[in-house]
């Protein structure tokens, strides 16, 4: 169930020029929130920026309830987000989204990410590694500048592959690739994947081909982030050129499974 | 102090009520408040049958305000009747169904199944600006309004608000239309159209190049159509249009509204029907004002 916190910013960090780390206090989302959910902040209290920013958890502290978000500044509301100091109030909405991340019935997660999209797989990562799962995890990067997060996902992954685009910093390639290999040696049995679209497209049909199976996690501009402006509409794999059929990245996802969305 | 208003033969115990498509049918705010502190509910459009809705981006930012073009997606009557009405029956505040269509048919057939269940009124939605057939084609002009109001009046008893578009020359005499065919009250307004562009791309942000503008951006359009309605038609008014707190409410109510309803308002405060009851209540100790009825229409023009 949703529910509205005036979170205290306990700890800010710079991790690049443009991405920060948000440690917030919101005990009553961390205790409801699941890997895979999102939050949405309202970045003002006047009406300008006017919608609130969708951003998703990177970790949860379920013990002191503290929740942390990474977020990469990217217009007006992000901008504005970022000058928030240690102990300002943060109005957040959350958790979010029905669709999250499960890995109950399985033992080899290949988890998969790109760029700013790696943040929400933090907390999955985190979850099946302590619930004894053999997590490999694959970061892909553009190149060294943009490589984040390195020694976190190395804490919570059995295996981790880092890979840039250019070769600038450890394995060169797309990540997907080195899953692949993985999967084709046997080592994986459920995939789970966020970051830009092309990669998403790309692990999809990896995991349609390969008969594995594999949830995505999706983003669309939204308006309410709460499953009734019916905004981010993401298209069902059912849908027909005449008789489409939508989905809501908010309410269904963010996260679904790969082969259920047309993307 | 009586915050209690009657819109359009439909009882309320304060003029607040949440706007159609912005509210969903309930559910997902009542996580947050106890639905029966509004004075009513106005449910996301509803048609006949099933819509799947526009091609995504559906939605997009402007300055204090935000453009949509959802194209009317909602489950159909039938599922509302069986499995979104019981829901909020539950819940003492008035449950009004935006009803939608594209054409006068449907109009008629969906208004004969709403008069069979247990609502407190239909708001006709004559003003849609996202779908190709109907809705808006209908609700700019006045003998547009006037037939299917007409129409729809013949099979439903329940009371009729229609909703109107402002986007006409003269809102006033489709105000008239409606008044003229029997209903018994008007709404206003419905989202003004218009359109964002990525200068990147040099496309426009929404699937549907344009979409509807909503939000504190289209107040004093919204305040000024209220007022223009109010002088020329004796039925209550259900002025809405960028409204998020108490003051911009009681700014509609001097200018004409008997009620009135949050918007794009609830998409950045869940609380801000709520808070906007508090507001209307704190003007009214302020003030001095006994019943909040004593204020509708009573702003004095320069």
């Amino acid at each position: 169930m949703a529910k509205q916190e005036q979170a205290k910013l306990m700890k800010k960090e710079q991790l690049k020029s443009d991405i920060y780390k948000f440690s917030v206090q919101a005990p009553e989302i961390v205790k409801e929130a699941k890997p895979g959910n999102f939050i949405e902040i309202r970045v003002s209290d006047q009406t300008e920026p006017f919608l609130r920013r969708p951003i998703s958890i990177y970790n949860l502290e379920k013990e002191n309830g503290i929740l942390e978000f990474i977020f990469q500044v990217k217009g007006k509301g992000t901008e504005i987000l970022s000058k928030k100091k240690e102990n300002d109030l943060i109005d957040i909405i959350g958790p979010l989204g029905y669709g999250t991340f499960k890995y109950d019935q399985y033992r080899n997660l290949g988890i998969i990410g790109g760029g700013i999209g790696v943040f929400p797989l933090y907390e999955l990562a985190k979850c099946a590694k302590k619930d004894n799962k053999n997590v490999n995890t694959y970061l892909g990067f553009r190149n060294k500048d943009y490589v984040v997060l390195e020694d976190e996902f190395q804490s919570v992954s059995n295996y981790l592959t880092i890979t840039t685009d250019d070769g600038s910093y450890a394995k060169q390639g797309f990540a997907i690739n080195f899953l692949e290999k993985d999967i084709e040696e046997g080592k994986i049995d459920a995939i789970y994947a966020c970051g830009p679209l092309p990669m998403l497209k790309a692990v999809q049909k990896l995991a349609i081909e390969k008969n594995i199976p594999c949830q995505i996690s999706l983003e669309e501009k939204m308006g309410c982030g709460l499953g009734v402006c019916l905004g981010c509409a993401v298209k069902t794999a059912k849908s027909s050129k005449d008789a489409p059929e939508y989905w809501h990245v908010c309410k269904a996802g963010p996260v679904f499974q790969a082969k259920d969305v047309e993307i | 102090m009586n915050t209690k208003v009657n819109l359009a033969g439909i009882e309320m115990k304060n003029p607040v009520t949440v706007a159609s498509g912005t509210f969903g049918y309930g559910r997902e705010y009542s996580d947050f408040f106890d639905l029966s502190k509004l004075g009513g509910i106005i449910t996301k459009g509803t048609s006949l049958k099933p819509r799947s809705g526009n091609k995504p981006s559906r939605i997009c930012e402007t300055a204090s305000g935000m453009l949509n073009s959802i194209g009317l997606q909602n489950p159909g009557v039938e599922y509302f009747a069986e499995n979104d009405l019981p829901f909020l029956r539950k819940f003492d505040t008035a449950v009004i169904v935006n009803a939608c269509g594209s054409s006068i048919d449907e109009y008629v057939e969906l208004c004969k199944i709403l008069n069979t269940l247990d609502i407190d009124g239909v708001e006709l939605n004559l003003s849609c600006p996202n779908v190709k057939a109907g809705c808006m084609a209908f609700g700019n002009t006045y003998e547009g309004v006037k037939q299917v109001t007409s129409e729809v009046r013949k099979v439903l008893d329940k009371p009729l608000i229609v909703k109107l578009t402002p986007n006409v020359t003269d809102i006033a005499s489709i105000a008239k239309a409606v008044e003229d065919a029997g209903a018994d009250g008007v709404s206003l307004i419905n989202t003004l159209l218009g359109m964002k562009i990525d200068i990147d791309k040099r496309k426009p942000f929404l699937a549907n190049n344009t979409g509807g503008l909503s939000g504190p951006a289209i107040k004093p359009v919204a305040v000024r159509m209220v007022y223009q309605v109010a002088q020329a038609v004796n039925i209550p008014i259900l002025g809405m249009g960028g409204i998020v707190n108490g003051e911009d409410a009681i700014e509609f109510m001097l200018a004409g509204a008997n009620a009135i309803s949050i918007g794009a308002g609830n998409f950045i405060d869940p609380y801000t029907s709520i808070n906007t009851i508090k507001g209307i209540e704190d003007y009214m100790k302020k003030h001095n004002i006994d019943d909040i009825n004593s204020i509708v229409g009573t702003v004095q023009m320069n």
